[in-house]
């Protein structure tokens, strides 16, 4: 279980590195489906335990079907719409940062921002101070 | 594995119907999706083929209040039940708090309920969990058809083949009626609260 200073930092980390940088909504998740955190900029509605529900299944879908190709993971799961977008990375074994964002925002940036912010939220559940 | 959150004092829990194909788990949530509207903030997610087959699952999170002052969600889930589903299904049990195992009454469907409960012991064993140590409730659905003739195994029976050593509390229902879908609800959600009690502080 997190606590409270972890889930402050994963919290700061997700609205300063993505949310600020222009994403539409973030969510921190956990392969069941649960969110842990979730973030927007205030402007788009979104039912999050249905859309966390439904990613954590799509996200367990496509990692049986890399197992089953001989992948240990497909690393960028991506869709693409034509207002918004939606990037699903995975932080650990546990744990799934999924982005959506509009067409003013590259995937580029997103995949950088993701990786930084990804890397950070590691550090914090291990305990990594450095 | 429930998710507690201490910062947004949240905890959500994961509750996954099991049985069968035609078993009648989703008819139990369609019955609670109807019977408690006002606690449900979301509409049913139901991800089905075209003749109304669970394809994927079928999601209904349903608040149940303050414990310990945490706001606790159950997530409801139904698993597909289709013989060729078994690789979706293990993919929906994942971080399952507890289960209702719905078999089907009927006559012709005997063997498949056991089948799908051996599976289950199989498939929670892929995620290091025990069907023996968590929770479980049982559910006798279709009882109504005894009434219309069609040919059903009695409830001792089933007992013998599903629950002679679960010994889960068990449910005659009829989910299409409604009868007993709330209970068998409740006993599971205490159930599972339960177990997880001494997470809360
Ligand atoms: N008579 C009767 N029919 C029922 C009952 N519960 C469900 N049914 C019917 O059984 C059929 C299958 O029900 P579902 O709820 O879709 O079954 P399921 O277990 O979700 O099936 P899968 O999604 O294939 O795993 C439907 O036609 C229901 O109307 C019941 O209590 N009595
Ligand atoms: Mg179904």
């Amino acid at each position: 279980m997190l606590n409270q200073s972890q889930l402050d930092a994963i919290d700061q980390l997700i609205i300063d590195n993505l949310i600020q940088s222009g994403l539409d909504h973030v969510i921190f998740m956990d392969m069941a489906g649960n969110t842990i955190a979730k973030h927007d900029n205030g402007q788009n509605k979104l039912d999050s335990t249905a859309f966390a529900a439904l990613a954590a299944g799509n996200f367990a879908a496509v990692d049986a079907m890399a197992k089953l190709v001989g992948e240990s993971e497909f690393s960028l799961l991506f869709h693409k719409g034509e207002k918004s977008s939606i990037h699903f990375s995975k932080v650990n074994e546990e744990n799934l940062l999924i982005s959506m964002f509009n067409k003013d925002i590259s995937l580029g940036l997103v995949r950088l921002k993701v990786a930084q912010t990804i890397e950070q939220i590691d550090k914090i559940l291990t305990g990594d101070k450095s | 594995m429930a998710l507690i959150n201490v910062k947004t004092k949240e905890v959500q829990i994961k509750i996954v119907y099991y049985g069968p194909g035609r078993g009648g788990k989703t008819t139990n949530l369609e019955y609670i999706n109807k019977k408690y509207r006002e606690q449900i903030k979301t509409e049913m997610v139901s991800l089905k083929t075209q003749d109304d087959r669970t394809l994927f699952f079928d999601f209904l999170p349903f608040d149940v209040g303050q414990i310990k002052g945490f706001d606790v969600t159950i997530q409801l889930y139904t698993v597909p039940g289709q013989v060729k589903y078994n690789a979706t299904r293990r993919l929906v049990l994942r971080g399952v708090d507890g289960i209702v195992f719905v078999a089907d009454v009927q006559q012709e469907q005997r063997n498949k309920n056991i089948e799908s409960l051996n599976q289950l012991y199989e498939n929670l064993e892929t995620y290091n969990l025990d069907l023996f140590s968590i929770p479980v409730v049982m559910q006798y659905n279709k009882i109504d058809l005894k009434s219309s003739g069609v040919p059903i195994v009695p409830s001792k029976v089933l007992q013998k083949d599903l629950n002679s050593l679960l010994r889960a509390p068990a449910f005659e229902a009829s989910a299409l009626r409604g009868g007993n879908v709330t209970p068998t609800l409740k006993k599971i959600i205490s159930m599972t609260l339960a177990s997880i009690q001494d997470q809360l502080f």
